[in-house]
């Protein structure tokens, strides 16, 4: 009973069945993954003989409690996403989990398979062909990173700045891991930082078998010895990774799912060395940063030793008499003209798709050349694309590219910056997105508001914070 | 209290009704209930579409070859494009728990139509898609409606209905086998009625071995 009490609520995975190096098989699509009878693509004659072989072993698919259920492929134990069916298959009446339904459905008469992970993964040698140059600080980070990785189990918080080249600090890290056969998945809640990441990723270790895993991507098998995957994939994955790196832990929707912490969690093998990078850690990283129980590096100078662009707050007091009628403030339009007068392409954020819209309309009947990209839109990779190559100039958005994607000359304007979907780390990211490119290393970052909240204050502050301290360091 | 649909708090309004009495367990919220669209006024008195006037086109062409096949369907919501992703998720995904959301309007509408004391008889399955999805979403309404099916038909042959055009499903086989003959007025139950064959394959074998009188009840139109 006390068992179960503590089994509850620190998840503990003890029922995956443990894996032994001298158990190696030659099947890398079934390696630490968890799967239903119908994702797992495998005869029922082969299925005979791959269970004997404890290749792949049956597990209970829902666990029960005194007091619940948790799923265990999602994790999830809320009470009302949990729901009894009568069940054809069986006669019975059956628990399923409504959490994870879209991934197809889990139910308690049906087991869940999990593949050992004990396949010997290649060991690459000299995999990095990236030639360029860490600078001083991105070479203390990878150090500090190349020795999590080296030394195996653990947690390192890289914390840097929008533009510290997070990316470039990791390639002596993943060099390490990929020459020693380790298993590595790069793991981000945002698709466009998926998209964005892996064709660099590819450049720098072109003879690695890289594979990009995300809701409607082409490659759908899993089977490479490096991943870079939404955080959502990992509900398929159970102690495969010897490296797991979670870029942008901050985000949405993984900062608050307690469901995707579940996942990454059982996805990293027992004696995995865990990465988290963030440029805007939230307040429990922080706590355990101080309280020390986190290693930690901070960085908070960008790549090209600029500093980050410090927003101007501007008060717009007509801003909802505006927005009312479906307009802007003249004083924005102003704003906006003379900036088109520049060289540089313009970033619009709005707190919602459908204010997001209706200005792209308004801004293209006054003749910009402007488009929006919004989460449910179909055309989002291209649109995003197009911006990058300076096919058109202005870019209207919502929070969904605050954070992960890089233009490289912008200016950013955010017009009602004191709505709630903009937090401090919303506010900072979407700064960061200004003056990222060593030849346009500045870049003009407003911020028009109906009125100041402590979001946006803070926001400030956090980055003059970083600036004085990257002065300092 | 959390809305089956869109998963959001649904916040209960005090009043002096809920003031004094424990509330009513909610499933669905505001925002969801609105995107259901109710049918309105019956169009055509054959099958409840709306947008006709007397008989429309579909039910025409069936009495011209099988005069008084159908009585009556009666649906209660439109089939749009809220609907369209309830009934994915509910049937394709197999949330099962999903159509009791809109139960006290189903429920409301089908005792509106009268149905409540005739046997009902839920539109079979092939044993692979039943199997597929782990329950018949016939059954599944019937069993909302808190009442119990009565089997007299089997699927002997199956196809996908959906993933056939209009033409090529009024003229396609009938794909079901009567097993109970039923000599009373009985009711069809389906989730969607779209040209109305699949009731009216069912209907034809209830005919032919003495149903004096069959109707439909189908959740969306």
């Amino acid at each position: 009973m006390l068992k179960d009490f503590y089994n509850y609520f620190v998840p503990r995975f003890d029922w995956i069945p443990s894996s032994k190096p001298s158990h190696s098989h030659s099947h890398p699509e079934l390696a630490g993954k968890l799967l239903q009878r119908n994702e797992l693509h495998v005869p029922e004659e082969q299925l005979k003989y791959l269970i004997p072989q404890s290749v792949l072993t049956e597990v209970d698919a829902i666990e029960r409690f005194v007091w619940g259920y948790q799923c265990r492929r999602c994790g999830n134990r809320k009470h009302d996403l949990f729901a009894k069916m009568p069940h054809a298959n069986c006669g019975k009446e059956c628990v399923y989990c409504r959490h994870c339904i879209q991934l197809g459905r889990v139910m308690d008469c049906e087991p869940l398979y999990y593949g050992s992970s004990s396949f010997q993964w290649l060991e690459y040698s000299r995999p990095c062909q990236w030639e360029g140059e860490l600078s001083h600080h991105q070479e203390k980070a990878a150090a500090e990173i190349t020795k999590t990785v080296h030394h195996g189990k653990g947690e390192l918080l890289v914390w840097a700045v929008c533009g510290a080249g997070k990316t470039e600090m990791l390639y002596p890290g993943l060099t390490l891991a990929l020459e020693k056969g380790k298993r590595v998945c790069l793991a981000t809640p945002r698709v466009d930082v998926v998209r964005e990441l892996y064709p660099r990723f590819q450049k720098a270790f072109p003879d690695v078998k890289i594979q990009a895993l995300y809701g409607d991507s082409d490659e759908k098998r899993g089977d490479a010895p490096f991943l870079v995957a939404t955080t959502h994939q990992l509900y398929r994955y159970a102690h495969a990774f010897d490296v797991i790196i979670i870029d942008e832990v901050d985000a949405f929707p993984y900062h608050n799912d307690p469901t995707l912490h579940f996942a990454s969690k059982r996805a990293a093998k027992p004696d995995a060395s865990i990465i988290y990078l963030t440029a805007t850690p939230r307040k429990k990283f922080k706590r355990r940063i101080k309280s020390g129980n986190l290693p930690s590096v901070f960085i908070p100078r960008r790549f090209h030793g600029h500093p980050l662009p410090v927003p101007t707050l501007k008060m717009m007091y007509n801003l909802p008499s505006y927005s009312k009628r479906k307009l802007l403030p003249p004083a924005i339009l102003n704003t906006i003209r003379r900036q088109q007068s520049t060289n540089r392409q313009l970033l619009l954020f709005f707190p919602s798709i459908k204010k997001a819209e209706e200005t792209a309309r308004t801004l293209y009947t006054r003749g910009y050349q402007v488009k929006s990209v919004h989460s449910e839109d179909p055309d989002r990779e291209r649109k995003i694309l197009q911006f990058r190559n300076k096919d058109y100039r202005i870019l209207v958005t919502t929070t969904i590219l605050e954070r992960g994607v890089t233009f490289s000359s912008v200016d950013v304007f955010v017009i009602d910056a004191g709505h709630e979907v903009f937090d401090e780390a919303a506010l900072v990211q979407i700064a960061g997105r200004a003056g990222r490119s060593p030849e346009d290393p500045d870049g003009e970052v407003i911020f028009f508001h109906s009125g100041k909240t402590n979001a946006l204050l803070d926001a400030v502050d956090h980055i003059r914070d970083m600036n004085r301290l990257a002065d300092r360091s | 209290m959390r809305c089956y649909v869109c998963h959001q708090e649904i916040m209960l309004v005090v009043t002096w009704d809920t003031f004094w009495r424990p509330p009513k367990k909610e499933k669905i919220c505001n925002d969801c209930l609105d995107e259901m669209k109710v049918l309105g006024e019956a169009g055509c008195p054959v099958c409840s579409r709306e947008d006709s006037t007397g008989v429309c086109f579909d039910c025409k062409r069936w009495t011209k070859s099988h005069p008084d096949l159908l009585k009556r369907n009666t649906s209660v919501y439109h089939y749009n494009g809220f609907a369209k992703d309830l009934v994915a998720r509910w049937k394709y995904r197999g949330d099962y728990v999903l159509i009791q959301s809109v139960e006290e309007q189903i429920v409301k509408a089908f005792d509106e139509a009268g149905y409540r004391n005739w046997p009902l008889i839920p539109i079979p399955l092939s044993d692979e898609r039943e199997k597929e999805r782990g329950f018949n979403q016939s059954e599944a309404i019937i069993e909302l409606l808190n009442k119990s099916p009565v089997q007299a038909l089997v699927r002997s042959h199956s196809e996908k209905q959906s993933k056939k055009g209009r033409l090529e499903r009024i003229h396609s086989q009938n794909p079901f086998t009567l097993v109970e003959p039923i000599c009373k007025p009985v009711v069809l139950v389906d989730d969607i009625y779209t040209t109305g064959t699949t009731v009216r394959h069912a209907a034809s074998l209830l005919t032919e071995q003495g149903c004096p009188e069959v109707y439909s009840f189908t959740v969306f139109r």
